[in-house]
């Protein structure tokens, strides 16, 4: 059993289930977006608001930024656990992608609020 | 006759400050093929100061362990034909301390297959008085797990375990944890999958299959990585 520190208690059984859960929702949110692009040629200010603006929208939005944040936050430490073996380095790197990814996620939070 | 030449890695920490790659060729006859294990001893002849582990010369012990072309396996099972290119290029097993020329430290390696508990685990109060039975089909969930080497050509084609050598297990590693928990005789199933139950230890496996690609003995480490995944995640979820 290895224990470090910087998983914050997940275990790999945990981290598997959460990439793998949130790949899923990421993936729904693309192939939505995709497809209603593609049903919707012309797109102007007032088509994405009407899209934003209902609810449904929102809380899927809102659980992709989510899935965002927790499949960024795993995968990153993954790769920063691979690749940087120096662990203040590492640890700084971490800090500050964590850092962009609530930013992503208030920021987005905000604009769907304001829709 | 034709002409062979090989490129080797030539290390000694006592007097090289750096490793080097040195030439030799070698002159056979055209109908001869030979192993890299043939070749490398007749090389030793030429240069005495050669360094390289063997045993068995028969794909049993697992000490020949090299990097032939770019890809592991046993220097005594591999036919120089086999080998693609104007020459043969024979490094030691990637990712391992380098001892001397071709001979790796293992000790890494053999620390982590200590950590699976390699040996059968019953704690039953009443030990039958002969032996443990299993059924023919139980027996059979060992075909393919049992017949490790333990020759470290998985593991050390694996990116996970060259990154993490202290923490993944590596493939070699876990093809025996899979070996024991699937074992009708063992008792400690769960105390082995807590055991690995970690960010490190099985799900560093991403399933690139470079060790299902170099075992000597033709076996899949990844199969059995996945099958310990789905032992953690079906008591899991």
């Amino acid at each position: 059993m290895v224990n470090v520190a910087s998983t914050f208690g997940r275990s790999g059984t945990h981290d598997f289930v959460l990439l793998r859960a949130t790949a899923l929702v990421m993936a729904a949110y693309a192939f939505f977006l995709v497809i209603w692009l593609a049903c919707n040629p012309s797109v102007d200010y007032n088509a994405w608001s009407g899209l934003y603006s209902n609810l449904a929208m929102k809380i899927f939005t809102l659980l992709t930024l989510t899935s965002v944040l927790v499949h960024g936050w795993i995968g990153i430490w993954q790769v920063l656990t691979d690749y940087i073996k120096c662990s203040r380095l590492r640890g700084l790197i971490q800090y500050v992608v964590v850092l962009a990814l609530g930013v992503y996620w208030f920021t987005g939070l905000f604009v769907l609020w304001g829709v | 006759m034709k002409k062979i030449v090989f490129s080797v890695y030539r290390y000694n920490p006592d007097v090289d400050a750096k490793p080097r790659m040195q030439e030799y060729t070698l002159e056979v006859e055209k109908s001869r093929d030979m192993m890299v294990l043939d070749a490398l001893i007749l090389l030793k002849e030429q240069d005495p100061t050669l360094s390289f582990r063997r045993s068995c010369r028969e794909g049993v012990c697992g000490s020949d362990g090299v990097n032939m072309n770019g890809t592991n396996g046993l220097a005594c099972i591999t036919p120089v034909s086999s080998l693609k290119g104007s020459k043969v290029v024979i490094r030691p097993l990637p990712g391992l301390p380098v001892i001397r020329d071709l001979i790796v430290d293992m000790a890494q390696f053999f620390e982590q297959y200590e950590k699976i508990k390699p040996f059968l685990i019953n704690d039953d109060k009443l030990p039958p008085a002969r032996e443990r039975l299993q059924s023919p089909e139980d027996r059979a969930k060992l075909d393919g797990l049992y017949e490790c080497i333990l020759c470290a050509c998985c593991s050390s084609s694996c990116p996970s375990f060259w990154w993490n050598p202290d923490k993944f297990i590596g493939p070699a590693g876990l093809l025996n944890a899979y070996r024991f928990l699937v074992d009708s005789r063992d008792t400690a199933t769960e105390q082995r999958l807590d055991d690995l139950d970690d960010a490190f230890s099985v799900f560093r496996c991403h399933g690139i299959m470079n060790c299902v690609e170099v075992c000597p003995k033709g076996l899949n480490p990844t199969k059995a990585i996945g099958q310990i995944k789905s032992m953690l995640l079906s008591r899991a979820v």
